[in-house]
């Protein structure tokens, strides 16, 4: 077991003028899931349903005011473990600026394994070690502020890559990017997890970047409303525009046409998939007419 | 200079270009050789790489950079001569910049609405009728005048923001990225709202948008820019008909396209120009039920 949150609440406590209590807002109310060991998990949910207070708890940013939340066999309420609960899952957030320290890239990515106290010579391995893993090799000399959008997003998962976690989270990494940014940064988080086998948990609204997901959380009003693979999620296509959440074009289109007569299945993720069923329903009808 | 055969309320670059840093060694060329009009009452979508002169562009449209090279007219005058009315132009151009929520500022939403067009040294009367009729047109609730702007939610902030550039009265509103860093709610909130005020208001509208999508199912006319240069000015159908050169320029076309184009590929006998839902569900049932 690599998360377990049990009946997670958390209450944001609201402050008045002088910084006195003035009332709390629930952000999660009982939230229970568990993420295995090397699964890549995508959370789904707008604005304000909760996903980026839940990531919080991971890795200890955040307490919660009720239930349990354990990373591997750390409970993030026992102080002692802090530093290992950080190590061990590490975050990446939305706006890469907010990031970034260092002057020159490779001294920005050392920094985390400098703080854990990993000797000199091993830092160096391992900058060069991440670097290598997100493609950002060529740029080790480089200053940040001359890198793309999606550049500085790769630095800052070399920069947590560095400090050997078993687990990363991932708090809307592409919100801010164009395109490209985009899809370097889904790669590079698709590769963490396909070659280095760590547990991935990818927060976003961006439902074309689940599609790879081994089980997708989609969360509303602070709980988890729906739970299951890609598939079975996109096949919910209702729930999930009531939801006001957003369905890859090919599902949607898969999903009109059924409702328009069309018999494909629900849940068509991908452009071949949507080709292959709807030649065989194509064929079907043919037999039927000739029949 | 001007020019009589022009017509009325539009915008037009005539060969326009810009250097940044421009006689120094960090010099970079954004924008060459651009030839541009805007014509009342059009949805133009502007689409490119970034680093393409998407923003450049667009900042030259109301006159707060001025071209290297080139000249910007609007309704025939030049925009850069000395008698032109700048002032005038920036509140016919209405700029919405990238994360516009950033340039919030006042105590509460409606004296922020009213910043624009109180600078415009209108009468208190008409700055209030303004704001209160720009909070309306983005339908946000009066419950939110009084509260400070920064407690609403990133749709809700950027909703503001925009109320106070129509506050001024454009005729033209220019967005640069309006729907990055929102939700899929906050996006549709953004794109409903600007197709409302383009057909309700009939104000003219430039979006500059990353995604190829939101472009296809709102503007009628669509502009390509890659390394400072406007490479296709298009019908989105026609555009979109350039997979290939749209891919090599890092761009894409909407899904539902890939999908028509994918389907002529295997042999369907599908028309390949189809760049929303819509379409394809009206052509794919044409193909089920021959």
């Amino acid at each position: 077991m690599m998360i377990r949150s049990s009946d997670l609440v958390f209450d944001y406590i609201k402050r008045d003028e002088e910084g006195n209590p003035c009332g709390s807002v629930r952000a999660l109310d009982g939230v229970s899931l568990d993420v295995e060991k090397g699964q890549f998990i995508a959370v789904l949910g707008h604005n304000g349903s909760g996903k980026s207070t839940l990531a919080k708890h991971f890795n200890a940013l955040l307490y919660p005011s009720g239930g349990t939340v354990y990373v591997g066999d750390m409970n993030t309420m026992d102080d002692s473990h802090l530093w290992d609960i950080r190590q061990t899952c590490g975050m990446v957030f939305q706006n890469p600026d907010n990031q970034i320290i260092g002057q020159v890239v490779e001294e920005d990515v050392g920094f985390g394994p400098e703080n854990m106290g990993v000797p000199t010579e091993q830092i160096w391995e391992r900058v060069e070690e991440s670097l290598r893993i997100v493609g950002m090799e060529e740029y080790r000399n480089s200053s940040p502020n001359r890198l793309s959008g999606g550049q500085k997003q790769r630095v800052s998962i070399a920069g947590v890559i560095a400090m050997h976690p078993e687990c990363i989270v991932f708090d809307e990494p592409t919100a801010m990017l164009d395109p490209s940014g985009r899809r370097e940064v889904i790669r590079a988080a698709r590769a963490l997890n396909d070659v280095e086998k760590i547990t991935i948990i990818l927060i976003t609204h961006y439902m074309d970047e689940v599609v790879f997901a081994d089980r997708v959380f989609v969360m509303d009003g602070g709980s988890v409303v729906m739970d299951g693979s890609p598939r079975e999620i996109f096949s919910r296509v209702d729930e999930l525009e009531h939801l006001r959440l957003d369905v890859p074009q090919v599902t949607l289109l898969a999903h009109r046409l059924r409702k328009e007569g069309i018999e494909l299945p629900e849940g068509i993720l991908t452009r071949k998939e949507f080709i292959k069923e709807l030649r065989e329903y194509i064929s079907r009808k043919e037999n039927v007419t000739k029949a | 200079m001007s020019i009589s055969a022009e017509k009325k309320m539009s915008l037009k670059l005539d060969n326009v270009s810009y250097i940044y840093e421009s006689g120094t060694n960090m010099e970079r060329k954004a924008l060459e050789n651009i030839n541009l009009e805007i014509s009342k009452g059009e949805f133009i979508g502007i689409i490119g790489h970034t680093g393409s002169g998407k923003s450049t562009l667009v900042t030259l449209l109301n006159g707060l950079i001025s071209p290297s090279g080139g000249s910007i007219y609007w309704d025939g005058q030049d925009i850069n001569d000395k008698s032109f009315d700048r002032k005038m132009l920036r509140s016919k151009v209405g700029l919405v910049f990238q994360y516009p929520e950033h340039q919030l500022f006042e105590a509460d939403v409606f004296s922020d609405v009213c910043f624009g067009p109180k600078n415009l040294g209108l009468s208190a009367d008409e700055v209030k009728e303004r704001a209160y009729r720009a909070i309306k047109d983005v339908h946000l609730d009066d419950k939110y005048l009084k509260q400070s702007p920064f407690e609403l939610s990133g749709g809700q902030k950027r909703r503001v923001a925009i109320a106070g550039v129509l506050a001024m009265g454009p005729e033209i509103l220019v967005l640069d990225e309006p729907c990055a860093g929102l939700d899929p709610k906050g996006r549709n909130e953004i794109l409903d709202l600007l197709s409302s005020l383009h057909e309700n208001e009939g104000i003219t509208v430039v979006l500059v948008s990353h995604s190829m999508e939101d472009v296809a199912d709102h503007a009628d006319r669509i502009v390509v820019m890659d390394k400072g240069h406007i490479v296709y000015d298009e019908a989105p159908k026609r555009v979109f008909g350039h997979v290939h050169e749209l891919e090599e320029m890092g761009l894409s076309v909407p899904e539902v396209t890939y999908i028509m184009n994918d389907l002529a590929d295997e042999g369907f006998a599908v028309s390949r120009d189809v760049t929303t839902i819509d379409e394809a569900v009206a052509e794919i049932k044409r193909l089920v039920e021959r």
